[in-house]
């Protein structure tokens, strides 16, 4: 029997009673990170968390306890929320839009809707079959990865309430721009043939139809696990980095090559990001530390969106459906959009 | 019986498979499991969120695993 299943309710009142006191249990652990990490660090072990080690340690310790907490809840929270939309709910709603009105509405949706990229190619051909634009289709793939709540729940953690909201604005605004740019090029012939020969067949099976409180909850568990599972190592490998450059890195080493000075700092970033593949969870320590280390927001909040918008495993998987040439204007365009809200955010942010 | 999992070979969809392996060995079935990798074949049964299970030419759920009680309960539910 797995852990959801154990802990499933019997009855309504039992399970809103255990989300309850998982609720406090949580608010509790959050509260108790920070002074507990200060006692055990700096008391009982006696190092100086002014000092490079002591703080580099302690930095470590309380970030990787704070950035579980803060993805366990909001991963929760997410999908629980998102058991109520489903793939085949957002085809019917994107069906027979026009481009423009589409493309926000399949951006907005791509971020509300439970999507894995390895459902894209199917999806992708479902959304045509539907007689979604190919624009319309594009920017709904391109606002799912980009806008996610591993991103968002770390953001939040790390920077607080207003880099998350501009990151989610600007998530939207490419994944819209770019949508409606690629379907003014008219590509259709770059997409494989059979894309437009196949049919859905029959009665569309809706994944998330029937659902009760206790699946949606089971579901939130059962996302967390997964999640959590597929990322803790890059989250580790994200924090130590992190807190390595935290403690050691010399103050002007980043600043020197990727400061304000260099104008060139947000191209190259992107063009880095595009090939790397890792997710939010891997990055976003790095982006903490090095913007501890002086660099801009914009350069870095580029480089992320760069890492998990635009993957090689993802682009692979387009290939199925989309020509080399139209998976090459995707990730041209996705790109300077990127590259362009990294120089709006530095200049903006000053 | 004829029981069918849709799914490119997707982390969920080896999942999947495992998991019905398991509950069709404890209920006793003995059935090959066929694993319906072409798109094509997989838009046919109306499915657009893999992986899927299929049973005697129906879909019972799709876009999701389940958990083997659960999954027990399901095709129980099928083959009465």
């Amino acid at each position: 029997m797995t852990v959801a299943e154990r802990v499933r309710a019997k009855t309504p009142t039992r399970r809103w009673l255990g989300l309850g006191a998982a609720l406090v249990v949580w608010i509790a652990l959050y509260q108790a990170n920070l002074p507990f990490w200060n006692w055990l660090i700096g008391d009982a072990f006696g190092l100086d968390l002014g000092s490079r080690f002591g703080s580099g340690v302690h930095f470590f310790f309380y970030d990787s306890v704070k950035i579980a907490l803060l993805l366990v809840g909001i991963i929760f929270l997410v999908t629980v929320l998102r058991s109520f939309m489903s793939v085949e709910r957002t085809r019917a709603l994107l069906g027979g839009k026009r481009e423009g009105i589409g493309n926000i509405m399949a951006a907005g949706l791509g971020v509300i809707t439970p999507f894995c990229s390895c459902s894209a190619v199917p999806a992708f051909i479902g959304f045509v079959a539907a007689g979604v634009p190919l624009g319309v289709t594009l920017s709904f793939l391109i606002a799912s990865p980009l806008v996610n709540e591993v991103a968002i729940a770390m953001l939040f953690g790390l920077f607080g309430i207003g880099p998350t909201l501009m990151y989610v604005g600007a998530g939207l605004v490419i994944a819209i721009v770019a949508g409606f740019v690629l379907g003014r090029l008219k590509l259709e012939r770059w997409v494989e043939p059979f894309v437009f020969e196949t049919r859905l067949g029959g009665q569309i099976v809706d994944s998330t139809a029937g659902l009760d409180w206790d699946d949606r909850i089971q579901m939130g568990i059962e996302e967390v696990g997964t999640i959590m599972k597929k990322i803790w190592p890059y989250l580790l490998v994200g924090i130590g980095l992190g807190a390595a450059i935290h403690g050691w890195a010399p103050a002007d080493f980043f600043t020197k090559y990727a400061g304000k000075g260099n104008p060139f700092a947000v191209l190259i970033a992107v063009v880095i990001g595009i090939p790397l593949y890792s997710n939010a969870a891997g990055i976003l320590p790095l982006v903490d530390a090095l913007h501890d280390k002086g660099l801009p927001m914009g350069t870095l909040l580029a480089f992320m969106m760069a890492v998990v918008a635009l993957s090689l495993p993802e682009m692979i998987l387009l290939r199925r459906v989309l020509k080399p040439k139209l998976i090459a204007t995707f990730v041209g365009v996705v790109g300077l959009g990127i590259v362009g809200v990294g120089y709006l955010f530095n200049a903006v942010l000053g | 019986m004829e029981i069918k999992i849709l799914g490119p070979g997707c982390p969920n969809c080896v999942t999947l498979e495992r998991v019905t392996r398991q509950v069709l060995d404890a209920m006793g079935v003995d059935t090959e499991i066929e694993k319906v990798a072409d798109y094509a074949e997989i838009m046919g049964y109306g499915v657009m969120t893999t992986p899927g299970l299929v049973v005697n030419g129906r879909v019972l759920f799709a876009g999701r695993v389940r958990t083997p009680t659960k999954l027990r309960e399901i095709l129980e539910e099928a083959m009465a």
